[in-house]
């Protein structure tokens, strides 16, 4: 879908965010780019979605470069219009792409229902639980059946209740949607138990340092098994590793 | 504890009163609050006359600076070019004082009315414009970003983001440029009064102050004060209204 190839980005300020960062995204991958703040991760998911430039390096998408709705964003706050209902909301998306209210109905509808919020449809933001308004904000990203949807450190700001029941309905759209999902995260834990695959990175500059391939099943209790406490084990030492 | 302030003000007025008579204060010194109210009563007609005249030129001015106040703050927002070219003369309007450039204005526009409406309307801008042009600018970076990444061009970033956004501001926005331009006004009308134009209460007042009337010009005092307080909370209620039927709470 995407080959990255030896991208870089230095802000105005001096500040090198990323240095010759290379990897590549399938289709229906789910990949989670995992390191602590300041190593990149998050420019690299505003180059991937082309809301930044690098200074060096390409992005090569397969078909051509995606138009709007191609890509679906879900920053770490919900980022709501606080003024418009959940519905409305959701509906940006396509009022932006010039759908009409009523043509846009039923893909809105689905997307809500989808992250669970249906019966939630008139509700304001303010109305919302911070769960909630995180559900909303990924319907917002769904509605327009992306092909490729990032998000960057969505569920940092939750308690663990929420964040673990997030985590399992995500797992749940990415596998009905059949989306590529760029999760980004500094939760080890987080990362070994959403993605299939794990990219590890490191500040100062900002640079991939390694990739980890998830071998966990999918399951009730993926996250109670063995091989999940092995592969949390694997990327803390490798995560270890590479910051020392 | 909702009567508090009433009753606090029937205090305040008994113990005014009753230290003007104790100490038998010259009315043309301080008169007490009941040679006020008799002032008042000898002349509504034209004490109220006078307020509506102050109110229609307080009205005109706010309603311009609303429209003016809210568009250049939308140019601002729209260009860089407008940006540089607009905020400076907004700040000089801002910081020069009324008193100083009454006179010329009057001068230069002739017709009463429209010189008072622009006088007060100079007062009253700067809120307005100031806060609408912080609205504008408010809306998060990600909820930019989330635009520019839909392919949302200037005018629906505008009309769907950034226009919304900068609703309560301007709500709030109004509410200070209520009772700047009924400042504006009586300013305006004090240096138009004292060249010739009877028409507001601040010319009753000039006109009270010049014959030693002091009961009627505290009339004409508590009337302006009283249609600040109306013009403040009323504006309020307005911006509270419009906010909660849109579901900002």
């Amino acid at each position: 879908m995407l080959t990255i190839s030896h991208v870089g980005r230095r802000f105005p300020n001096g500040t090198e965010a990323l240095r010759d960062a290379s990897m590549s995204l399938q289709e229906a991958d789910f990949v989670a780019l995992l390191g602590p703040s300041g190593c990149g991760k998050s420019t690299l998911l505003r180059l991937i979605a082309g809301l930044d430039q690098p200074d060096s390096g390409n992005l090569a998408w397969d078909g051509g470069p995606p138009v709007a709705g191609d890509i679906g964003f879900v920053f770490q706050d919900a980022t709501l219009l606080p003024w418009a209902t959940a519905e409305d909301n959701v509906f940006l998306p396509l009022r932006l792409r010039g759908q009409s209210r009523s043509a846009a109905a039923p893909a809105v509808q689905a997307a809500l229902a989808r992250v669970g919020l249906t019966g939630f449809e008139r509700a304001r933001p303010r109305q919302l639980s911070g769960g909630m308004r995180m559900r909303v904000s990924i319907a917002r990203a769904l509605v327009t059946q992306p092909r490729l949807l990032l998000m960057d450190e969505p569920f940092a700001a939750l308690d663990e209740f929420t964040r673990n029941s997030l985590q399992e309905d995500l797992r749940e759209v990415w596998r009905s949607a059949g989306c590529t999902i760029v999760f980004v995260t500094h939760s080890i834990y987080e990362a070994a138990f959403l993605a299939r695959r794990i990219v590890l990175m490191t500040p100062r500059p900002g640079r991939i340092n390694r990739e980890i391939d998830s071998p966990l099943e999918e399951g009730p209790e993926r996250r109670l098994s063995a091989a999940y406490a092995a592969l949390v084990a694997e990327i803390s030492h490798s995560m270890a590793a590479a910051l020392h | 504890m909702k009567a508090a302030p009433a009753l606090f003000g029937l205090l305040a007025l008994a113990l005014w009163e009753g230290a003007v008579r104790l100490f038998d204060v010259p009315v043309y010194q301080l008169p007490g609050p009941i040679a006020i109210v008799g002032a008042f009563l000898a002349d509504p007609v034209g004490l109220l006359g006078s307020l509506v005249s102050t109110l229609a030129v307080t009205f005109a001015a706010l309603a311009v600076a609303a429209v003016l106040g809210g568009a250049m703050a939308v140019a601002m927002s729209a260009s860089r070019l407008a940006q540089a070219a607009i905020q400076p003369w907004a700040v000089a309007l801002q910081v020069t004082p009324l008193p100083a450039i009454a006179p010329l204005i009057i001068i230069w526009i002739g017709q009463p009315f429209a010189a008072l409406v622009v006088c007060a309307t100079i007062v009253a801008f700067f809120p307005l414009f100031a806060n609408t042009a912080t609205g504008l600018a408010s809306p998060p970076a990600e909820l930019n970003d989330l635009f520019r990444l839909y392919g949302a061009g200037r005018w629906h970033t505008l009309a769907w983001l950034r226009l919304p956004a900068a609703l309560p501001y301007f709500l709030s926005g109004l509410r200070i440029s209520g009772g700047l331009a009924l400042v504006g006004a009586v300013v305006a009308e004090l240096v138009a009064g004292s060249g010739g134009f009877a028409s507001g209460l601040a010319y009753r007042i000039l006109e009270a102050s010049f014959r030693l009337e002091m009961p009627r010009m505290f009339a004409a005092l508590v009337l302006l004060a009283l249609a600040g307080i109306v013009m403040n909370f009323g504006l309020g209620a307005i911006g509270q209204m419009v906010l909660r039927r849109r579901g900002d709470g």
